[in-house]
């Protein structure tokens, strides 16, 4: 099976302001493999280094060691980002374009031939349900239909693997039943699907495997069903338990 | 050449849908329409006197679009996380940095063929008189400054994180050099050591931008200026570019960007 997303001894290290630390080591030492075909779930709390991976990988921050890979090429390569779909966690797009105008936008910049933009605009703003208001600029849109316009544009260049960061961060529950719905028809094409997310029931329903980080470390990887079947347990508690979470009861 | 395109249309998207431009036009437009229809002292050369506060007008709307739209491009892409999606496309940030400066440049041309097709009529009704090729050789000239002055401030917007900060070190060091630029060497002369070497290499390193102002030759109604010295300087004006580009590329290429 073709490896699609590869990192190897990846640390990453900031400097911090603050005297007497000095450097900050974000992640430490990460090796990850995701196959093709995969929902892959990257778990860990707050500041653990999920989105500092994920910047890695996308190119927006150079590793302090070793290396990423996306499809075998170098993240460093440009082209290493030619068949691949991002969602932030915040989506902001330009404000002033309509939905139509920022696809077309991002279809330009992947070089789609213009005969091919036009059908897959009209197929993904159905997709998302954005179709009524193509023609509205985005600054009128509500932040659930902000985050559709987002998964549109990350799926514009019809993706093999899909990188999202928590996408279903401040939507309603029928935006997140839309996303969830999303990646699992991804799933069913065959396309890979990278996420990090802290909705872990979600996370147990549509990922095959997941890793946990936690102080930029990982703690665990594996198969969910391996994971639930071994703990006797769900995924939530399994987390909890691996991030050594304590539960402090009231007096 | 198709990405900085793309680049290069939604900056130009931007600038028609903001109100700046319209702002700045209409300004423009009132004040020499104001002063063109009073009659002041029964001058007939009056029409002068109107042309040169037009083209004062216009070269201070000009610097005012160029410096405010390319001061905005890279810091508002971060503070509005714009620039995530897009470079996590094949995009690199050599084809951004190139793709903003003609989108802003390309923005600014517009802007100018708005304003000089303004003054041509103005100064047409009143003249009659219809000197096409010096309006155009003022227009490119003008737009040559610019282009080096769009390639400064998006050096200056990769280093001072504020655009407003960024906005107004540029406009002092655009407004410096066209009004003290050409005197420098002259100061340095007159300067004891170290003093004189130092105004001297300012001199030289500093782009001369008054030197595309030709609107004393369309205000006095003189010749043109001869194609060969326009043509290096737009040579001139495509050297400083490419270094301010350059610079830019090189404290932007390695910078952090964190989502």
């Amino acid at each position: 099976m073709e490896t699609i997303l590869l990192t190897e001894d990846l640390r990453v290290e900031y400097r911090t302001q603050t005297s007497g630390v000095g450097r900050k080591v974000a992640v430490r030492d990460l090796n990850l493999r995701v196959q093709a075909g995969e929902v892959f779930g990257f778990l860990g709390p707050n500041g653990a280094g999920k989105t500092t991976t994920m910047n890695v990988l996308l190119g927006f921050v150079n590793p302090t060691h070793g290396n990423a890979y996306l499809f075998g090429v170098n993240v460093r390569e440009p082209i290493a980002r030619q068949r691949i779909g991002f969602l932030p966690e915040l989506t902001y797009y330009y404000k002033f374009l309509t939905a139509e105008e920022l696809l077309r936008f991002y279809a330009r910049i992947l070089g789609i031939p213009s005969s091919e933009t036009d059908k897959r605009i009209a197929r993904l703003l159905r997709l998302v349900e954005l179709e009524a208001v193509r023609k509205r600029p985005i600054k009128t849109y509500s932040k659930g239909m902000q985050q559709r316009i987002g998964l549109a544009q990350a799926l514009i260049n019809n993706p093999d693997l899909l990188i999202l960061d928590e996408p279903t961060s401040g939507l309603d529950p029928i935006g997140r039943m839309k996303v969830r719905e999303i990646i699992q028809r991804l799933r069913g094409e065959g396309k890979t699907v990278f996420f990090s997310s802290h909705e872990l029931g979600e996370v147990e329903t549509v990922c095959d495997r997941v890793a946990i980080l936690h102080e930029g470390e990982l703690r665990m990887e594996g198969r969910v069903s391996d994971l639930t079947q071994k703990y006797q347990t769900d995924l939530e508690k399994i987390f909890l338990q691996v991030i050594g979470y304590q539960s402090q009861s009231c007096p | 050449m198709n990405k900085i395109l793309a680049l290069a249309g939604v900056v130009i998207k931007e600038l028609y849908r903001r109100k700046d431009f319209y702002v700045l036009f209409i300004l423009t437009a009132l004040i020499t329409l104001v002063m063109g229809a009073a009659n002041f002292f029964n001058d007939t050369n009056i029409v002068r006197y109107l042309i040169e506060i037009c083209l004062l007008l216009i070269w201070i709307s000009a610097l005012a679009i160029a410096i405010g739209t390319a001061a905005r491009q890279i810091p508002a892409e971060r503070e509005n996380r714009t620039i995530f999606p897009l470079l996590a496309k094949p995009v690199t940030r050599a084809h951004l940095l190139v793709g903003k400066f003609l989108g802003c440049w390309l923005a600014c041309g517009i802007a100018l063929v708005v304003f000089y097709t303004f003054l041509a009529i103005v100064s047409g009704a009143r003249e009659h008189q219809w000197p096409v090729v010096h309006y155009f050789q003022a227009l490119w000239l003008h737009w040559m400054c610019l282009a080096v002055v769009v390639g400064l401030v998006l050096w200056g917007s990769v280093i001072f994180s504020a655009p407003s900060a960024n906005a107004t070190i540029c406009l002092i060091v655009v407004v410096g050099i066209l009004l003290l630029g050409r005197h420098l060497n002259v100061v340095a002369l007159r300067q004891a050591e170290p003093l004189s070497s130092i105004l001297y290499t300012v001199y030289f390193v500093i782009p001369h931008l008054e030197w595309f102002d030709v609107r004393d030759l369309i205000i006095h109604g003189q010749g043109l200026v001869a194609w060969p010295a326009v043509l290096l300087a737009s040579l001139y004006a495509a050297t400083y570019t490419a270094t301010f580009l350059l610079m830019a590329w090189l404290v932007f290429r390695r910078k952090a960007l964190n989502v």
